[in-house]
């Protein structure tokens, strides 16, 4: 018996020991931005890598953000995003109610309208996509991209807040609404403060896919002052063949930051939310 | 008299329920009309104007102008009958086979390995893999190139001191089949964390007396696999691989940016790099609106068992 425990004791120690070389291999890239990002140049460029710094330097910061348009690219991206997510959220709650709450003719379509734009290739659609918008003369400017934008973090919306929908009894309205209180009081008192972490973590989600979005900003956006912090930074290396690594990590650590952060809060909900129906059916 | 006065209480109260019964029945679709109105409009029309655009000749002097010349099917036979097109289409599908084929087994072996360590381990794996997953696709892009260039990458060093060969100052970028492979870590390693923790919650499914009363009868670890815990996740594993063939199958970013516009050629395009150079970057708005629509019908081909399997889900609510 003993000896059977110490063989399996062992045998967790060896998975062990490849787990932890697993994560090192897996989260070495991003330690490596950022410690390439504190790292004086010197230390950069040396064929011989420095993995700590003991000199860090904040320079490679200044850098980036003294680059051309960084401010305002980030501007422009904190409004395309906050603008798309708050229209998409609003309106994809009314259309998430009604695929869990309620039949209807249409249903099926509907939900395979749903699903389906989710997986259309955005490469795919750049080509009418840039043609009608330079025909209404949206090309170059925000607008066309949020609205670009809503086409795919609706369908997203919809199926994820229908998902937490499901998780709150019906009963719970039902019972309300015997009491005597009408739809729209059940909604304001019930559905609407136990939504509210749902609606938190998608608006969240919705918020860190268009935040990430490079192609159709790429495409629609020609104008360095217009683009978003994704082209920004996809435009930082240039041609030039003496790149500035360091001002390139300290630039990606900054276009990081504030989706990791976010992304580290919700993560849990959504892909509970995400993979719910797939552990279910 | 109270037979009357009754009559005219139940007939307002029937054209009250009727009434109810009728605004309850239009709730759901008042609900979804602005969504299916604004996807209406905005990806409606364009998708009418691909068809359009598909059988005209459209270029920057049509798109100035706001109208094309209408030329038929020429658009799809000169695509039909591009080498370029057969041999770009040859390549995405066995990138695409690469990419899910490594991204499956390597993910399937993660979710089992975090089963199998210690607590602390798999907090600290999987804590690690959030990360990786959070991180934006054009950031990894750049700290992939970083670590792969090759005059101070880190990779040739790492490489070379691990004794696997003489990397000093190896160009990765030289040649297609390594500028692909590249790009195929940095989407497998972008992947994986989403997948090994799908899966990872599917094997907490798996039941444990099951799996120990067949390692009791001497079941290998193997046939646990096969018998037990396969059948399990298979829902879940038919969920993400045709989720990754979509994926990998239209994937952009990665390969644009990590291989960098001045060193794609007609030699390494993937489809959707085909579609963008010849179509948008060319300004042949003609001839890509019929690439993008060839690769539409092709990515909702492979679609169908995904679309079906989620269509099922949201009908059984």
């Amino acid at each position: 018996m003993s000896a059977r425990r110490r063989g399996r004791r062992a045998r967790q120690a060896g998975w062990n020991v490849v787990g932890i070389a697993i994560f090192v291999v897996m989260v070495f890239p991003v330690f490596w931005m950022i410690s390439t990002a504190f790292k004086p140049n010197e230390q950069i460029i040396s064929v011989a890598p420095t993995w700590f710094s003991l000199h860090p330097t904040l320079q490679h910061f200044r850098d980036a953000i003294d680059k051309p348009y960084f401010w305002v690219d980030v501007k422009n991206s904190l409004i395309v995003v906050s603008v798309t997510v708050a229209i998409s959220i609003v309106l994809a709650f009314l259309a998430a109610i009604a695929l869990a709450r309620y039949g209807f003719g249409g249903r099926k379509l509907f939900i395979v309208l749903v699903i389906g734009i989710q997986m259309l290739p955005q490469a795919g659609l750049i080509i009418p996509l840039y043609v009608v918008l330079a025909d209404y003369h949206q090309v170059n400017t925000l607008t066309g991209l949020i609205v670009t934008y809503m086409t795919f973090v609706l369908p997203f919306c919809v199926w994820t807040l229908r998902g937490f929908l499901l998780g709150i009894p019906k009963e719970l309205e039902e019972a309300a609404m015997v009491d005597g209180s009408t739809r729209v009081g059940v909604f304001m008192k019930i559905l609407l403060p136990l939504m509210g972490p749902g609606l938190v973590a998608t608006s969240v989600f919705a918020f860190i896919t268009t935040w990430n979005e490079y192609i159709f900003a790429r495409v629609l956006l020609n104008d360095q002052s217009k683009q978003t912090v994704t082209v920004w930074l996809s435009y930082f290396l240039g041609s030039s063949r003496h790149t500035d690594w360091g001002a390139l990590m300290a630039a990606s650590t900054l276009t990081a930051i504030p989706v990791v952060v976010f992304f580290l809060l919700v993560q849990r909900r959504i892909a509970f939310g995400l993979t719910a129906g797939a552990v279910r059916g | 008299m109270a037979p009357a006065a009754e009559t005219t209480f139940d007939r307002s109260r029937r054209r009250r329920r009727f009434w109810t019964r009728t605004v309850q029945r239009t709730v759901p679709y008042g609900l979804i009309l602005p969504i299916v109105v604004v996807i209406g409009v905005i990806l409606g029309y364009p998708l009418y104007w691909l068809v359009k655009l598909s059988t005209e000749r459209y270029g920057l002097f049509e798109l100035i102008r706001h109208a094309g010349v209408s030329v038929g099917l020429a658009n799809y036979r000169s695509v039909l009958h591009d080498t370029v097109f057969w041999h770009t289409l040859l390549r995405t599908v066995v990138f695409t086979t690469a990419n899910v084929v490594l991204t499956m087994v390597i993910g399937t072996l993660l979710a089992l390995l975090l089963v199998r360590v210690s607590t602390v381990v798999r907090i600290l794996l999987s804590s690690g893999l959030v990360l990786v997953w959070s991180m934006p696709v054009v950031v990894a892009v750049q700290i992939w190139y970083w670590m792969t260039n090759y005059q101070n990458g880190v990779v040739n060093y790492v490489l070379t001191k691990l004794g696997i060969g003489d990397f000093f100052q190896h160009d990765w970028y030289a040649t297609t089949f390594s500028q692909l492979s590249l790009v195929t870590l940095l989407i497998v390693w972008g992947a994986l964390p989403f997948v090994v923790i799908t899966l990872y919650a599917g094997l907490a499914q798996v039941p444990h007396d099951l799996v120990e009363a067949a390692e009791v009868d001497g079941a290998r670890p193997w046939r646990v696999f096969r018998d037990i815990t396969l059948p399990i996740l298979k829902p879940i594993l038919l969920i993400l691989t045709s989720l990754s063939i979509i994926w990998d199958f239209g994937v952009f970013t990665q390969p644009y940016l990590l291989i960098g516009q001045s060193k794609i050629t007609t030699g390494n395009y993937l489809m959707s790099i085909y579609l963008f150079e010849e179509g948008y970057f060319k300004s042949d708005y003609g001839r890509g609106a019929a690439i993008s629509l060839l690769m539409l019908l092709m990515v909702a081909v492979l679609s169908v068992v995904y679309v079906r399997k989620m269509v099922r889900i949201g009908e059984a609510q």
